[in-house]
């Protein structure tokens, strides 16, 4: 049609010039989007089955059949496999990382790093995608590596906003002015999320004569009701449903173990939030104990309940199971060392724990423990709203 | 000058192939699994009866993270794994030339799993395994990458991403073996005890194994080669021999084990860490075995027993190295060594070679009527892997280097 439409035109060398532009253009228009889209589709295609992974093994044997392909892309498609990040799963991003680990091998000099910046600095990325453009930037162009690194003191990702906070604490450390070494260590507190960050800057900064509430920094919940004990012999406890994962009512009471028990307030001023139960109860063994809290969320929202106990536990969050840990004293109780993810609702959220105690006798098993926060993904805080939202 | 036609020439080079390849061969032992190819810390190649730093054959590399895996020897790499990070969540599976000591490729992987240990040990605990074409590294997050020898990726799985309880709060050390095709990964722990069968082609499980509930440091071993090679399983509750395709069981010895040293396959016969050292035989009806004999006074520390020739040797918890008769039990001689230790001693037909935890090196000639220390070396690390023996060498790790300690 178009053709014919210029067939027409009286004088034919004019014909001939408009042609030649609408070719060249059309020719032009197919290199510049048409080409790169189409092989950008392909690329895509191909990285597919690397997306697609799931557990136990499901996806392998496709993944094993591109991979070979995948891995021997030009460096200048290291963008579209960190896109491709975004989409996978963490078994996905290990399959995507061994490609462009390769890739990276074979040329290091065609890589976008341009791009791979951009990509980086875009934090609609995921956390996992954007740490691998990191990294990838940290080893083939490490000087702009070292002057992106301050820029992620407020980043999502925790990993590149500990690095940023790792480069505050180390440029702290050489200011004389106590005053403004107190002022940039309180600001750079503020900024760090991960409890080893958090405790060197803090015990700093109490050396500095400077009080630190860390219960409220990390948003510690640190005011519960327990009830207990009921019988764990020969560690049974941990899968009998005793009544209080039914019935949670405060001002019930139960039979446990021939007495009546009832709930009772339980809480810490412990600097990292910890609750320790043989308090409650005495040092016993062979037992369990639950503690309830009401925490109360401005909206409903995605969070991380965050477990720390060396005892085994079940979580559960306004009813139902968030997750379960049957192990004892394999090491000690650290902050963060269960992350669960759960969905907070708007208003009051009953959080239910149940810690159990088991028989060992050692000197080291005497801990019947635990402490709680609910943060975001990137480990802030979340701080319990005490009343029901407006 | 020599005139030689064009197929006397391609046979000339035909040879000189052949030749390189078998001088190639013979100065590179593999040293495919933890505590060897045989799993028994034994080595069939020339002793070296002094372990130098500087001599011009040694040598030492920077490693890029954290590690009480030992090494693997294949051809004439050593492959390794590490972990770095705050969380020791990169892991590191990294090539290495044997004779130079260069760096020829790593790949860096996240752990999917959980990476938190004791602070003694670490996300690289358990040893590599391989069948010399391929190389699996398991991580104490009990991640598995099957990698070919250039490096390239052929397969992962999580297998505490697939089991997110398959852990345990002071870590895994579990090593891999592989047999008949199937790579054997024990994950066993207090929450969610398993041991499966992988299918090396493809990384798909084959069977999955409930085993019994407790932590379980322990690695399995082979018995026997080829179509009738089984795989013994330890765990606190003893002993289950296995058909490495199936994962159905052949027997079992129910009278307890060790959950940290591991046990110590020599043909037929298996020298189980329990109630001191016991040692089994399969009977021929494949259902049933023997005890030959069981001593208290042969229990091991921390490291695995380990052989040379018709006896064995074992370091206790009082650094006092052992030296028995494997069919027998009976003791031959004793001496104190300077521990403690936390791997296991290996040996060649006339020398053990065993690191302390301080970083000392002693090697101890050995034979049937006794044991003399002969040299030492200081790597000034803490070094808690077991060493990889190859052809008048010796390679050991630390958290932060690979050494080549060789001779002269």
């Amino acid at each position: 049609m178009i053709h014919f439409y210029f067939a027409k035109l009286r004088n034919f060398s004019a014909y001939r010039k408009v042609m030649k532009l609408f070719l060249l253009s059309f020719v032009y228009f197919f290199l510049s989007f048409g080409l790169p889209a189409k092989k950008k589709n392909s690329t895509t295609e191909l990285i597919q089955p690397l997306i697609n992974i799931n557990n136990l093994g499901a996806g392998n044997i496709a993944a094993i059949k591109v991979w070979p392909k995948v891995a021997s892309l030009p460096a200048s498609d290291v963008l579209v496999l960190l896109e491709a990040m975004n989409q996978a799963n963490p078994l996905g991003d290990n399959w995507i990382r061994g490609a462009i680990s390769k890739i990276c091998e074979l040329d290091k000099t065609s890589l976008p790093i341009n791009k791979i910046v951009e990509f980086l600095n875009n934090q609609s990325n995921q956390d996992e995608a954007r740490q691998m453009a990191y990294e990838i930037i940290k080893a083939y162009r490490p000087t702009i590596a070292y002057k992106l690194a301050p820029s992620f003191i407020d980043d999502p990702a925790v990993d590149l906003r500990r690095i940023s906070v790792a480069l505050m604490i180390d440029r702290i450390e050489d200011i004389e002015s106590e005053e403004k070494k107190k002022k940039l260590l309180l600001n750079t507190l503020t900024k760090a999320r991960e409890v080893d960050q958090i405790k060197e800057i803090s015990e700093t900064l109490k050396k500095m004569g400077q009080d630190i509430n860390i219960i409220k920094l990390m948003g510690f919940l640190v005011n519960w009701h327990t009830v207990g004990p009921f019988d764990n012999k020969e560690r049974n406890g941990f899968d009998q449903k005793f009544q209080p994962e039914e019935k949670t009512d405060l001002n019930q009471k139960y039979k446990s173990m021939g007495e009546i028990i009832t709930w009772s307030p339980f809480s810490t001023k412990e600097e990292f939030g910890m609750l320790d139960i043989n308090q409650q109860y005495g040092e016993i063994k062979e037992v369990c104990a639950y503690a309830q809290t009401t925490f109360y969320s401005k909206n409903s929202k995605p969070a991380h309940f965050r477990v720390g106990s060396k005892n085994a536990w079940k979580l559960w969050l306004n009813g139902k199971l968030l997750f379960a840990r049957d192990e004892y004293h394999r090491g000690k109780t650290r902050v963060d060392q269960f992350i669960i993810e759960g969905d907070l609702k708007k208003g009051k959220n009953l959080i239910l724990l149940k810690v159990c105690q088991n028989e060992q006798t050692q000197s080291w098993t005497k801990q019947w423990e635990f402490n709680f926060r609910v943060t975001d993904r990137t480990g802030s805080a979340i701080h319990n709203a005490e009343s029901e939202p407006n | 000058m020599l005139n030689l036609n064009p197929i006397e020439i391609n046979m000339k080079k035909l040879f000189s192939l052949i030749l390189f390849f078998f001088l190639n061969n013979l100065s590179h032992a593999d040293w495919l699994n933890f505590r060897g190819t045989l799993g028994n810390g034994q080595a069939s190649v020339n002793s070296v009866s002094k372990l130098s730093i500087t001599s011009p054959t040694s040598w030492k590399a920077k490693l890029p993270g954290r590690g009480l895996s030992s090494p693997i020897l294949v051809k004439d790499k050593i492959y390794i794994t590490a972990s770095s990070g705050p969380k020791q969540e990169t892991l590191h599976i990294l090539c290495f030339s044997q004779d130079e000591g260069k760096l020829e490729w790593e790949r860096k992987f996240r752990s999917t799993g959980r990476t938190i240990c004791h602070e003694k040990t670490c996300v690289a605990a358990p040893t590599m395994t391989s069948d010399g074409k391929v190389v699996i590294a398991q991580f104490s997050s009990n991640d598995v990458f099957c990698l070919d020898l250039k490096g390239d990726l052929i397969w992962l799985r999580g297998l505490t991403y697939d089991f997110p309880n398959a852990a345990n709060g002071l870590g895994m050390s579990s090593s891999p073996v592989i047999a008949q095709g199937v790579l054997i990964a024990q994950v066993e722990n207090d929450a969610d005890s398993f041991t499966t069968g992988i299918d090396l082609k493809n990384g798909m499980s084959i069977w999955r194994k409930i085993r019994p509930k407790g932590a379980n440091w322990t690695s399995p071993v082979l018995l026997g080669s080829g179509a009738k090679q089984k795989v013994a399983l330890q765990s606190k509750n003893g002993i289950s021999i296995i058909n490495p395709k199936t994962g159905e069981e052949y027997w079992s010895f129910e009278e307890g084990a060790s959950t940290i040293p591991s046990s110590t396959p020599i043909g037929e016969i298996l020298l189980v860490p329990s109630n001191g050292m016991t040692a089994l035989k399969g009977r021929i009806d494949q259902k049933s075995h023997t005890q030959l004999w069981q001593d208290n006074k042969l229990g091991p520390g921390t490291g695995s027993p380990t052989v040379s020739g018709d006896y064995f040797l074992v370091i206790n918890k009082a650094n006092v190295l052992t030296c028995a008769q494997i069919t027998t039990g009976e003791i031959l001689w004793r001496m104190r060594i300077k521990g403690p230790s936390s791997g296991s001693p290996v040996a060649t037909s006339s020398h053990l070679y065993f690191f302390n935890e301080d970083g000392l090196g002693q090697v101890i000639k050995i034979n049937q009527s006794e044991g003399k220390l002969v040299s030492g070396v200081d790597l000034e690390e803490t070094i808690l892997c077991t060493p990889a023996i190859s052809e008048n060498a010796l390679f050991v790790r630390s958290d932060r280097h690979l050494w080549r300690l060789s001779e002269n």
